[in-house]
């Protein structure tokens, strides 16, 4: 005959465990979620500080096969460079919706943007280029077709130059390396006239 | 003192930009303005042409006191790594590990394997050396090491052994067919002058045959003639009646035909295997480049369906339409082979071309796109040197033009058009009126894929591209 204080402390011990097993599951289902959360292919802007200020995006729409110019309220920090990147994270952003009208890859981000002037380079260089540098996964994994590459190259472009006076040329990386294309068709082998991408854009504004 | 230093680049153009580029030193003029200076001269200026395993370019060739002289540094900087330092009189030249010394109005040269003369004395103008034509052929084998041929009437260097060598026979007697079997690729510029064609290789080391005339018994194509003139090779084939050319087997073979009378020239003709097919019979010559190829796939349009097999399609298309409206058509590509785009310009370029039109395909966004360079304005060409990255501007305005009467033409078919600048390669280094055509189905993929649709817009790419041509005779 089992004593009855044996038999109670063991049915206690069973619902126990059986607790334990039960609070256990529910911790690694919860890991398991946030470990999908921290996989997620959104970029994660960086925190800003800064005054909220109206600014030019000029977004891509493939429907129509153009480019517009639309007025935004971001907040931007007072450097120069930080203002740069600031403003194409903001448009890639845009494009990474689900809702975007020019989807880019699951992943694209921005490196950086690195002003180039003449007082850092010496005299005799020609002052006025930006250097955008793009991770892989916005080149690597970005649709191929002329129109479509040449909005997203204008898009980067005219942004950063309509909030950023005096850049003259844009040279555009990717993964800090240069490129020949961005995907089979827009040329990222040299450097990007200003004057010249702006005629462009404007083209582009009218469908 | 100066010292001026470089390495071996891949090519001729990257060598001109690169030399343009050359850091200077204090109070000296530095070689890339002594170079622009050279190159802004008279068109037709004399040249040497030097051909290599690494490169092959040409040179300008100067007159200076009865002689006929080369710059040294220029010679020896696509062939590896070049130094020069100027010290008063003496310009000190080191090649690889090889040193020599000249001295301004000298004819002695100072090696380590034995001193030795040149024919006439060097000369040192604003820092850049200049040697005598006619000491190449001994000084060149001692600098660079190993067997140098100069052929010094025409001007052409061999350095190695770098020659092409051809074969050329009449294999069918009516029509008439010359079969011409070259020992590399090649890449004449083709020109018709009445019945003759001329083959002239500006870039290609070609030897000379046996016999400078060529004798083949046919009454069509009696005879073929090869002479070579300042840095150039040419072969003149007669003919009896008008000639075409067509290249294949990855341009190693030419092959001339003449145009029989029940085939006229504005006969659909099937398409053709090869690399390239050129019908040259008439001034206004078409080149059609289906964008992409080979291990390029371009756009995955479907899962199984690529780019460069839509291009292709459309290309073949093109030829067809525009052949059988009387004008003649360059296919840049029509096999399934890698072509980088700098070769298309250049095959294109050769070619002397009065339009060229790549063409491209996309998904579904609807009817035609038709884009020109995008070129900075002002941006252009100084003196007789083309810069290869903006070649296209003197014939930007001429490619706008095209481009709207051919979505003029597009439009009237019912087919959306739209026109567009894009940086999209080689539309800027092209040296005519040049267009790129992005096809896109007006719903879906099928139709891209569907041949009356190809047939449709390349009919009416193919009238856009006859106002074209009739808007420039009649201009002229």
């Amino acid at each position: 005959m089992i004593p009855r204080h044996l038999v109670i402390t063991a049915a206690a011990l069973l619902v126990l465990a059986m607790g334990m097993a039960f609070y256990v599951r529910s911790m690694r289902s919860r890991a398991s979620y946030t470990a999908r959360g921290a996989l997620t292919t959104q970029p994660v802007a960086a925190p800003v500080s800064g005054p909220v200020e109206q600014v030019m995006l000029y977004v891509a729409y493939d429907d129509e096969g153009i480019l517009q110019a639309q007025g935004f309220r971001i907040p931007l920090p007072s450097g120069r460079q930080q203002r740069a990147e600031e403003l194409l994270r903001a448009l890639i952003g845009i494009y990474l919706d689900k809702s975007s009208p020019h989807p880019l890859p699951p992943g694209s981000d921005l490196r950086g943007v690195y002003l180039v002037d003449a007082a850092q380079m010496g005299p005799g260089f020609n002052p006025g280029l930006a250097v955008i540098d793009l991770n892989g996964a916005f080149a690597d994994g970005h649709r191929s077709g002329v129109l479509v590459e040449n909005l997203t190259v204008a898009s980067l472009v005219r942004t950063l130059t309509a909030n950023i006076d005096g850049i003259t040329r844009v040279k555009i990386l990717i993964d800090g390396q240069p490129r020949q294309t961005l995907a089979g068709h827009a040329d990222l082998s040299g450097f990007i006239d200003v004057s010249a991408m702006n005629q462009m854009a404007a083209e582009l504004a009218n469908p | 003192m100066l010292w001026s230093k470089a390495r071996a680049p891949n090519g001729l153009h990257s060598y001109w930009k690169r030399i343009a580029t050359v850091r200077r030193a204090d109070l000296v003029v530095p070689l890339s303005c002594v170079l622009l200076l050279a190159a802004a001269g008279p068109p037709g200026l004399s040249h040497i042409s030097i051909y290599s395993t690494l490169a092959n370019y040409t040179l300008p060739v100067m007159e200076k006191n009865g002689q006929s002289y080369v710059g040294l540094l220029e010679l020896l900087d696509p062939l590896g790594t070049v130094t020069v330092k100027v010290d008063g009189n003496h310009w000190k030249l080191r090649y690889n590990a090889t040193d020599v010394e000249f001295t301004a109005g000298k004819t002695r040269v100072k090696m380590k394997s034995g001193d030795f003369d040149l024919p006439a004395n060097f000369l040192l103008e604003n820092d850049r050396g200049l040697v005598p034509l006619s000491a190449l052929a001994a000084l060149l084998p001692r600098i660079l090491g190993g067997p140098v041929t100069f052929r010094e009437a025409s001007r052409r260097l061999f350095i190695g052994n770098t020659g092409i060598h051809f074969t050329a026979q009449v294999v069918s007697a009516n029509p008439a067919r010359l079969v011409m079997n070259f020992s590399s690729s090649v890449s004449p510029s083709i020109r018709q002058e009445g019945n003759n064609l001329r083959l002239i290789f500006e870039h290609d080391p070609l030897m000379p045959p046996g016999s400078p005339l060529l004798t083949f018994g046919n009454t069509a194509i009696p005879s073929a003639t090869y002479r070579e003139e300042n840095g150039n090779a040419e072969i003149s084939i007669a003919g009896t009646l008008p000639l075409f050319a067509s290249f294949s087997n990855e341009r190693r073979t030419i092959t001339i035909t003449t145009t029989p009378e029940a085939a006229p020239l504005s006969a659909p003709s099937p398409p053709t295997s090869g690399i390239m097919h050129a019908a040259v019979g008439r001034r206004f010559l078409v080149a059609v480049n289906a964008s992409h190829g080979g291990s390029e796939r371009g756009a995955a349009l479907t899962d199984q369906i690529a780019e460069k097999d839509v291009t292709l399609a459309f290309a073949v298309a093109l030829r067809r339409e525009l052949e059988a409206r009387g004008v003649n058509t360059l296919m840049v590509r029509d096999g399934d082979t890698n072509l980088s785009v700098d070769q298309r310009a250049s095959i294109t370029n050769s070619a002397h071309a009065a339009i060229y039109i790549c063409l491209h395909a996309a998904g579904p966004g609807g009817g035609v796109r038709l884009y020109t360079a995008l070129l900075p304005p002002g941006g252009g060409n100084h003196g007789s040197f083309v810069d290869w990255n903006t070649a296209q501007t003197p014939y930007l305005s001429g490619s706008r033009a095209a481009a709207n009467r051919i979505a003029f033409e597009l439009r009237k078919d019912q087919i959306a058009a739209r026109t567009l600048p894009a940086d999209l390669q080689p539309l800027n280094n092209v040296t005519m009126p040049a267009i790129a055509v992005e096809v896109a189905p007006p719903n879906n993929m099928n139709e891209l894929l569907s041949p009356i649709y190809q047939r449709a817009v390349a009919a009416s790419l193919a009238d856009g591209i006859v106002a074209v041509r009739a808007g420039e005779e009649a201009s002229k």
